[in-house]
Formats: C-alpha cells, structure tokens, sequence
C-alpha cells in the first residue's frame, strides 16, 4: 500500500525537478500577490468585467462563437472563402477581424503577460495529473487534446455557448439555457472524470 | 439594437478587455490543466468558486444596470434538446481536453503545447459543426423550444430574489471555505 503511494507520486517528483530550475518549487501558478491566488477574488474581478463588457460594449462575454468562426478562415485555406460562403453556418458567422475575434487575440496577450511577469511561462507537453493516469506519451496526450478540442467545440456550438457565454455570462442573466447548460456540463464532466481517471483514482486510494 | 458604442471603438476596446480577461483566467490558476481536470475529479474546487463568485457579482450588477437602462440582456434561446445535448459533449470533451474554449486558447500563451493541440481540434471541431449545421438545425435544434425565456419569468421571483439568494449561499460558502482554510494553513 505504502510502495503503491509512493509509486503514484514519482510523476510528481519528477514534475518538481523540471521546475525547480526556475525556483517555483512544483507549482504552476506563481501569483504576483496572495490576493491573486484567491479564487473568489478572480470571479468578483470577472464579474466586474461584465459589467463593463455589458454596458460598454453591449456584448456578453464570450469565446466559441468567434473561434468557431476563425474554422471558416481555416477551411478557407483549403477549399477557398466560395465554397466556405456556401456553407449556412459560415455565412451566418463569417470569420472577420470583429469585437470577438479580437478579444480572443487579447485573451491570450493577457495570459501570456500573466504568465511572463510571475515567471510561471513554460512548456508543457503532457500535464502532470495526465501523465499520473495515462503515462508520459506526448503523441496520446496531444492526441487526446485534439479529440477532446472537436467534442469540446462541437458540444459548445450546439448548447449555443461555452464556459464564458453560458457558464459565466448566460447564467447570470438568469437565463434557463445557462443554467441547464451548467447543471448538464458539470454532471457529465465528473461522470467523465470518474471514469476516465478511474485507475488513478483506485490506485491513490480516496486521495482526497 | 443601437449599441452604446459603435465600431471602431469597440474593436479597439475588445483588446484591453480581452487582456483583462486573459490576465484573469491565469492568476485564477484555469490555465493549468491539473487544476480544470481536478474540479472534474471533484479534488478542486477553484473552478466552480470563480464561476460562482462571477455570476453572483456580475449578475447583481448587470441587473442594476439593466434596471437602470445601461444595459441589454442576451438570452440565449432555451432549445432543450440542443442544449442538453451540447452541453453532455462539452463536459466530456473538457475532461479530455482539459480546457474550454477560453482557457485552451489562454493556456496556449502560457506555454501549453498539448492545449495548442486542442485548439487545432477546436477549430477542426467548429468545421464539422458548420458542415452538419443544416442537419442540427433541423434534427435537433427544433426540439424542445422554449425561446429566450430566463429563470425569473419561469418561476415569477425576480432577479432581485435570486442574487439575494445566491449572495447568501456565497457568504455562507466563503466563511466554511475561509474556516476550512484557516485551519488547515496553519504550519
């Protein structure tokens, strides 16, 4: 039992050693201020930005419908914007350089700013709980991540939004959509979880 | 619909805003996968705190400004199948994944490789939704509409009542959350 707890942390150790050059001691996140780290802080700050977003822009916060759209930017590439404006779904959200393409250009600039000045900007090729129950296989987690990204995407244009426009910005209009959106995400999620991490989880025991 | 500002301003402001968004979601720690994987596994909870903190302080003000006159709402329709269906996808895809469409993109800025692997299957996802596009229009969005209708006309307690509500479930979950931690911390 005792070996068995040992021999699920040696990902762990390992994880420590790659960042332990950079000083950050196994943690991901090295928040400027404790404030930061605060996850009640962060929602009330999100919060605050959809009142701006709402009243100054007159947009809920969003981000799947601007990156399904760049998808007909990308099928561009190969068949031409002819045969992609033949398409419903393309006509009726053509790919353009607007106020939600944008604010996904300025969602990675500010992540990556974050990033940068903590000094936790760093390449990761497989995660550590993913390498703790599926192994340290660049190829199966990039695999996986793409696979995950079709149904994640696909699943996010048909509930007509995704963790921003109907986890945060739909469910606090109050809107019926959003919250059947959260209760159903949530539910499949931990069942996915369950079962997807199920051996990690029996070999760690409740590990809670 | 007249928006408060028209073009070209608000391009020039999706910038500053997505920055602020983007700055949020990393300090929020929903950048790294073992933290979005983990709320799934139900061993974090740092998902589910900041979603609840957003829509209990954004809605309480977004009502007070829509009262106001200072802004619209945007409902998204109630097609039940659809959204049933499509959020059932969403969760599963977000476990394998690890991210939504938000986080993958931040998280990918933040040195994630195997997220930017994700991105492609995003937008290759976004593609097969345009070419069955007609189909799910047809087939599945049609069933279950309810339109646009929202919590409050379903039940007839106003929004008011509901942040009430879920302000007080807050504060009661911030002081167990600050309790817990207080004792655990201790060295």
């Amino acid at each position: 039992m005792k070996n068995e707890l040992l021999a699920g942390n040696g990902p762990v150790i390992s994880s420590r050693k790659r960042t332990a050059t950079k000083a950050v001691e196994g943690q991901h996140i090295t928040p400027a201020s404790p404030l930061y780290r605060n996850p009640y802080v962060i929602g009330a700050g999100l919060g605050v930005l959809s009142w701006i977003v709402f009243a100054v822009v007159n947009q809920p916060l969003g981000t799947s419908t601007s990156l399904s759209a760049a998808s007909g930017a990308c099928a561009a590439l190969f068949v031409g914007w002819d045969e992609v404006f033949k398409n419903a779904y393309w006509t009726k959200h053509p790919a353009t350089w607007d106020y939600g393409s944008l604010f996904l250009i300025g969602t990675m600039l500010g992540a990556f700013l974050s990033a940068f000045a903590s000094g936790s900007f760093r390449i990761e090729k497989v995660p550590k709980v993913w390498s703790q129950g599926f192994g340290h296989s660049t190829t199966v987690r990039f695999v996986a991540a793409f696979v995950g990204g079709i149904i994640v995407m696909y699943g996010a244009r048909m509930a007509g939004g995704c963790t921003s426009g109907h986890g945060i910005s739909g469910a606090l209009q109050l809107a019926l959509s959003s919250w059947i959106f959260l209760a159903v995400m949530f539910i499949a999620g931990i069942a996915s979880a369950l079962l997807l991490f199920r051996k990690l989880n029996q070999r760690k025991g409740s590990g809670l | 619909m007249t928006l408060p500002i028209e073009t070209p301003l608000r391009e020039l402001l999706a910038i500053p805003l997505g920055i602020i968004f983007g700055v949020l979601l990393h300090r929020g720690g929903v950048t790294d996968y073992n933290v979005i994987v983990n709320q799934f596994r139900l061993k974090d909870f740092t998902v589910a705190k900041i979603m609840f903190a957003a829509i209990v302080v954004g809605g309480a003000g977004v009502l007070m400004l829509h009262k106001l006159g200072y802004a619209q709402y945007h409902i998204k329709p109630a097609n039940l199948l659809g959204v049933s269906l499509g959020a059932t996808l969403f969760g599963i895809g977000m476990v394998l994944y690890g991210y939504c469409p938000g986080t993958g993109l931040a998280a990918v800025a933040t040195g994630s490789l195997h997220a930017l692997s994700g991105v492609v299957g995003m937008l290759a996802g976004g593609a097969l939704y345009a070419l069955t596009f007609p189909w799910v229009e047809a087939k599945i969005q049609s069933v279950g509409q309810l339109g646009k209708v929202t919590v409050p006309e379903l039940t007839n307690i106003p929004g008011g009542a509901w942040f009430l509500l879920l302000s007080l479930v807050l504060a009661v979950v911030l002081y167990q959350d600050r309790n817990k931690t207080s004792v655990e911390q201790k060295p």
